[in-house]
């Protein structure tokens, strides 16, 4: 497979386009974020798989999210996520409040090309009101037993950073299944990776479970720590000190503006 | 030994809550209710029991799951967590929980993160522990702005788990599902029953003569300033760093 740059990485997601990211634990395409923000790549409806950080609290406070579902976005340790907070205030998106495994019902449903998939729980919930996607059946082979039943969901493209590919496109995902999911689901996965590998990863059987075959994945670009200020599995930490930061400029719109000047600059850089 | 601190205290409730139990999860951010699932471990342990499985999510080496960040829920779903803890920014008396913001919702005057997992693990975990620090009226409100997960459902929605209790800085309360309540069980050392009534903006079932909650013994005191302390410190150091440390000879 062809490595591409970061730009045309992020070229390849349209304004408009239904985006999956994964939560901050997964690793967060976050130097592809950058990119994505110089692009100014807009009107996304952006999926948390299943919730999210700093990376959409970013693609918010930009003004680049039409419309946000996920579970929950906070930074953590760090306190809540100030601009997602007053977007969320001040009604500039639409937001789509989920559950966590109703998220990844849904991703599975389009993993296995089946229209729904049912849920227990939710019933009873304000999420459920306010999602006309989510319907309550009648339990089909029991009966007398409601349950939920929420629609696939099928991204545009999923984006996430991960610590390796090898040269034909393989990508390591280890234990962060949730990664095939969102690839399986996605019209298109775009991947940005510390390094990649000369040998494939595919050939050594002990740790070719924790590896996503190339058939799923469709752009793979170099950003060495690329999720910085997240951490990376297995790789690198948070930088805790960074996310503060960010946590305590972002509470204005221009503390927001003077901190993603400086992050573009040194994403910028670092690309 | 000097005598336990507020924490300490809390971390023995959790431990009674969660004494008798094969699994349990814990959030990354949870350090007292992780603590006295480290604490009914350790006493497990002594004690010759099988002891108390704990999932701490987040963790890379607290946490054994291998199927991605469904595996949790899935785990639940087939009743293998016996419990689990909730918070939320405003509970009220029926056990409802709002995870999503106050106010007129979608525009939250304050939005918080969000409701997790909430809206299905509420539903399937036996025994939902609902922890929050903080006491005052406009966390335990009469009614709450959104409900992320519902405290009781009607008879024919299939339900296995709830509120168990309910765990805060002031007191210890139990849940009544049938009459869709709490009740009050004990007062931590300080608190009188007043205050409890006075801090509360829900109604609640209380006996004449509430009970002070029972503070931690000398034994439980060793364990949790010792090894409770230590395997603690792995996950949640800043935390543990505040707690009372175990000395030979105090």
């Amino acid at each position: 497979m062809a490595l591409t740059s970061l730009d045309d990485l992020v070229a390849a997601i349209p304004s408009g386009a239904t985006l999956s990211v994964p939560a901050d634990y997964s690793g967060i395409a976050m130097a592809a974020t950058a990119a994505l923000v110089r692009h100014g790549t807009g009107g996304l409806h952006l999926i948390c798989v299943p919730a999210s950080g700093m990376q959409t609290d970013i693609l918010v406070g930009e003004g680049l999210v039409a419309t946000l579902e996920t579970s929950a976005v906070t930074l953590g340790e760090a306190g809540g996520a100030p601009r997602f907070q007053a977007a969320a205030r001040d009604g500039r998106l639409k937001l789509i409040d989920a559950t966590c495994p109703a998220i990844h019902a849904g991703l599975l449903a389009a993993q296995k090309g089946v229209p729904f998939m049912p849920i227990r729980g939710i019933i009873g919930s304000d999420v459920l009101k306010h999602r006309a996607d989510w319907k309550v059946i009648d339990n089909p082979f029991a009966g007398g037993d409601p349950i939920v039943i929420v629609p696939a969901i099928s991204p545009d493209v999923a984006l996430f950073h991960a610590p390796e590919a090898d040269r034909f496109g393989n990508v390591r995902i280890g234990r962060r299944r949730e990664l095939a999911t969102m690839a399986y689901a996605a019209k298109k996965t775009l991947v940005t990776v510390e390094r990649i590998s000369e040998t494939s990863l595919l050939a050594d059987e002990r740790d070719a479970a924790g590896v996503l075959p190339a058939l799923y994945v469709s752009e793979i670009t170099i950003a060495q720590r690329g999720a910085w200020p997240l951490g990376l599995w297995g790789e690198y930490a948070a930088d805790g000190a960074e996310i503060a930061r960010y946590a305590q400029m972002a509470r204005t719109p221009q503390g927001f503006r003077a901190y993603m000047d400086g992050f573009l600059q040194r994403t910028r850089a670092a690309a | 030994m000097t005598g336990a601190t507020r924490h300490e205290v809390l971390i023995a409730c959790v431990a009674r809550l969660l004494e008798g139990l094969h699994h349990v999860a814990v959030g990354a951010s949870s350090p007292i209710p992780a603590a006295g699932a480290m604490l009914v471990r350790a006493q497990d342990e002594i004690a010759g029991r099988e002891p108390l499985r704990i999932s701490i999510l987040g963790s890379e080496e607290h946490n054994f799951f291998t199927n991605g960040g469904v595996e949790l829920f899935d785990c639940a779903a087939q009743g293998r967590i016996d419990a689990f803890f909730l918070g939320g920014g405003q509970i009220d008396g029926q056990g409802n929980i709002n995870l999503v913001g106050s106010g007129d919702y979608p525009q939250s005057a304050v939005r918080w993160p969000g409701s997790f997992g909430s809206s299905f693990m509420y539903f399937v975990v036996p025994r939902v522990i609902l922890f929050r620090e903080e006491h005052s009226p406009r966390v335990f409100v009469e009614r709450v702005d959104f409900i992320s997960a519902p405290g009781t459902s009607a008879a024919n929605v299939e339900r296995r788990g709830g509120p168990y209790a309910l765990l805060t800085g002031m007191a210890q309360f139990s849940f009544d599902k049938a009459h869709s309540r709490f009740r009050l069980e004990s007062v931590h050392p300080g608190v009188t029953a007043a205050d409890v009534r006075a801090a509360t903006g829900f109604d609640y079932d209380a006996s004449e003569d509430v009970p002070e909650t029972t503070i931690p013994d000398a034994p439980t005191l060793a364990l949790l300033r010792g090894r409770v302390r230590e395997e603690l410190a792995e996950s949640y150091p800043q935390f543990a760093a505040t707690l009372p440390e175990w000395r030979e000879a105090a």
